[in-house]
């Protein structure tokens, strides 16, 4: 593992403003950007630890623990609330049996609140692990998480 | 006899309706029935209500039909859809579906036509016109032709492209770079999205004519993260871009270089601001910078940098290959050419409007909106995202044009049109606003930073907490019961103190901020807190005392 994360530092070290590409990397190999990563991070890039902390902390996308195995968003932002996501989310934890910003204790989900994904034409919209699901309606709802298994 | 071509499109919003559901059963229900077919995947015409859109070629053009499902698949087939049969699905030919006919396609007019990815359909419709010509011409002609076109960045603040890119042309410099600002993080905006997944070349071809005008050798396109198909399609474009001789040492065989690379964001509002996104192209956290140094002059990596949204850079090569009068002429004031208005929320026909300037709101929250999806009257559209106004009915005849919507004190933004029925509660649209600026602050300022988190407080307190009921019109003698939060006592006199501690924190945040995050926050709730007072639990009253 760790010889992993050496080779995406060489690969990154000396591209132009480097940093970000390398922890979407690090991040796509491991699930998150662990704290242990920073210290090799730093090293690699010449930036102190908390620099590069510094960096990952600022950033809503990137993690420094992993997220359950399946992740669902759900948009809350002004287009998907107009088409009713508020509600939308209080059934979807109502459904996970965990609230927004949560991991379920086993591990299986993570729910987290979005902003836009660019699906507003056809709000509410919704994503689960890769694959973004639009104009969520509540009957749809019980397809969609059904489809990965997570609904509790 | 040749099979016959059948288009599904592929971009995300399609790929979330079901579109790759469709496919398969398309794919399997014609093998069932030994029925030969050549399928394509376009781009979405932007017809959104109406994806999964299939359209099959016909001798009478492009016939659709939406929006289909999987299930609808078999039954469509049975109907003659190789053929164009009847089915209550179908829309008739797909130039002719009015939401499309009336636009006015200029930049998007070969949207969902063409193959994303294939530079043969790019090239037979149109593509690469304004990089040819743009070749042979200085780069005094170039931007003469980019000034004389009106062209105003479409990213928000509307700024003269022609004049940013002289300042980068003039500068002497052994670097220069291009950057495309794709972070569209405006909710009910994806015009970027649709250009990046659906004509990737136009951004690519406008992006080099920037390069050659300027004299930049490198570009980026800096792609919001939660856009991982635009990320795909824009790295795939690129590449065969560059292999085909469209970018890289020479450009089309001229001295030109220019080399284009896709970086993604990761989840940060403000890094949509200019000098935040260089800040984060550069490998730190995506704080605001203070300008001057304007970015054309000391931009990305200290070097002079032209930066513009994708819409702007896609604009160009019509603009090239046109002619500079033809894109001119469209619009009206002192705004040319066109824009992608982007209908979202609760409306029936959602999708993308291509016109000039200077239609109207209600002309297309009507005419092809087709009004809301509940059925219920329009309350209020929120204009040019989340640090947009929200406009109300008396003002929906006001032509959608840069200086008259700033003349009522609203914007247009990147075009992004969000409708609310009459459910919607503007005191919370209000309270979000404040609570998104203060999720995405980038910290720099404290009236954004700290005036944001006082803002959602002040907002509770006036609609007296969470569990408000919200009857409209209702008199302060009748306030619902006070939820938590909200001060006991004289609650009117309490209530008005409220009001006037917002308004007079909006104007600090409006004075105090560096960027327009923290400066245009307050548009939103003070427009939804003048327009629509009763949603406060306030009289007209006190909207005049306040
Ligand atoms: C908080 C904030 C977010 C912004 N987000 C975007 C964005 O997502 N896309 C964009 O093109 N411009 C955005 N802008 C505007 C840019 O700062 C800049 O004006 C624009 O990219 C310049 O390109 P243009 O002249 O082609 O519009 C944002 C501005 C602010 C203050
Ligand atoms: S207004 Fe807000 S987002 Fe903009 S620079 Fe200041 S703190 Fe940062
Ligand atoms: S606001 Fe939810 S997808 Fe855009």
């Amino acid at each position: 593992m760790p010889e992993q994360l050496d080779t995406l530092i060489q690969q990154h070290r000396n591209q132009a403003g480097g940093l970000m590409p390398l922890l979407h990397a690090v991040q796509a190999a491991y699930g998150c950007v662990s704290p242990e990563a920073v210290e090799p991070i730093a090293k690699g890039f010449n930036l102190s630890r908390a620099e590069v902390h510094g960096v990952i902390s600022y950033y809503h996308h990137f993690r420094s623990t992993p997220p359950g195995r399946t992740v669902v968003q759900v948009c809350q932002a002004e287009s998907c609330k107009a088409c009713g996501s508020d509600g939308l989310m209080a059934e979807v934890e109502q459904r996970l049996g965990i609230k927004a910003h949560e991991t379920r204790a086993d591990g299986a989900v993570s729910l987290e609140p979005v902003y836009c994904l660019g699906l507003c034409a056809q709000s509410p919209a919704m994503q689960v692990n890769e694959r973004m699901y639009a104009r969520v309606t509540p009957e749809r709802l019980a397809a969609v998480l059904s489809a990965v298994e997570v609904a509790a | 006899m040749s099979a016959v071509k059948v288009f599904v499109p592929c971009d995300s919003a399609s790929l979330a309706a079901g579109a790759d559901d469709v496919v398969a059963s398309l794919l399997s229900e014609c093998a069932k029935r030994g029925l030969a077919i050549d399928l394509v995947r376009n781009g979405s015409r932007g017809l959104f209500w109406l994806e999964p859109l299939v359209e099959v070629s016909t001798a009478l053009g492009r016939v659709a039909y939406g929006p289909v499902t999987s299930d609808d698949v078999a039954p469509l087939l049975e109907a003659g859809l190789l053929t164009g049969g009847a089915h209550a699905l179908r829309q008739g030919i797909t130039e002719q579906i009015p939401f499309l006919a009336l636009q006015e396609r200029l930049t998007f007019r070969r949207m969902g036509i063409t193959d994303p990815l294939s530079l043969a359909d790019y090239e037979t419709h149109d593509g690469w016109q304004g990089l040819k010509r743009a070749v042979g011409m200085s780069s005094t002609d170039l931007l003469h032709e980019v000034t004389h076109s009106g062209l105003r960045g479409r990213g928000g603040a509307a700024f003269p492209a022609g004049i940013k890119w002289k300042t980068v042309a003039g500068t002497a410099a052994g670097q220069k770079y291009v950057v495309c600002n794709a972070d569209e993080g405006d909710s009910g905006t994806y015009s970027d999205r649709m250009t990046m997944e659906g004509d990737p070349y136009m951004l690519i071809e406008g992006m080099a004519i920037a390069a050659m005008t300027v004299g930049a050798t490198q570009g980026y396109i800096y792609i919001r993260s939660e856009y991982p198909h635009a990320v795909a399609t824009m790295t795939r474009a690129i590449k065969l871009a560059t292999a085909a001789g469209f970018l890289g040492d020479r450009v089309l065989g001229s001295e030109h270089a220019f080399h284009l690379e896709v970086r993604k964001a990761a989840g940060s509002y403000v890094c949509g601001e200019e000098t935040a996104m260089l800040e984060s192209l550069e490998g730190k956290r995506g704080i605001v910078r203070a300008k001057p140094p304007l970015p054309a002059i000391e931009g990305l990596f200290g070097q002079p940098t032209v930066i513009n949204n994708v819409i702007t850079f896609a604009s160009v090569p019509v603009i090239l290959a046109r002619g500079a009068q033809f894109y001119r002429d469209y619009g009206m004031g002192r705004s040319h050419g066109t824009l992608p208005f982007q209908l979202a929320g609760n409306v029936k026909q959602g999708g993308l409007v291509e016109k000039a300037f200077g239609l109207t709101l209600r002309e297309l929250l009507y005419g092809f909106g087709g009004g809301t999806r509940s059925g219920r009257p329009i309350k209020a559209v929120q204009v040019g995202g989340p640090l947009g106004a929200y406009v109300p009915e008396a003002q929906w005849d006001v032509p959608l044009d840069y200086e008259a919507y700033a003349a009522i004190g609203a914007v247009l933004g990147h075009g992004g049109i969000v409708v609310h029925d009459d459910t919607a509660d503007m005191a919370s649209l209000a309270r979000y606003a404040m609570e998104f600026c203060a999720i995405e602050s980038c910290g720099k300022c404290t009236p954004c930073r700290i005036g944001s988190t006082r803002g959602v407080e002040v907002i509770d307190r006036i609609t007296g907490g969470a569990n408000r009921a919200t009857t409209p019109g209702r008199s302060q003698g009748e306030l619902p019961p006070m939820g938590k939060g909200a001060p006991k006592g004289d609650r009117g006199g309490q209530q008005w103190e409220q009001v006037v501690l917002l308004r007079d924190l909006c104007e600090t945040m409006v004075g105090g901020s560096l960027c327009a995050m923290g400066s245009m926050t307050p548009l939103p709730v003070l427009s939804a807190l003048d327009h629509y007072p009763e949603d406060f639990g306030l009289t007209s009253d006190d909207r005049q005392a306040a």
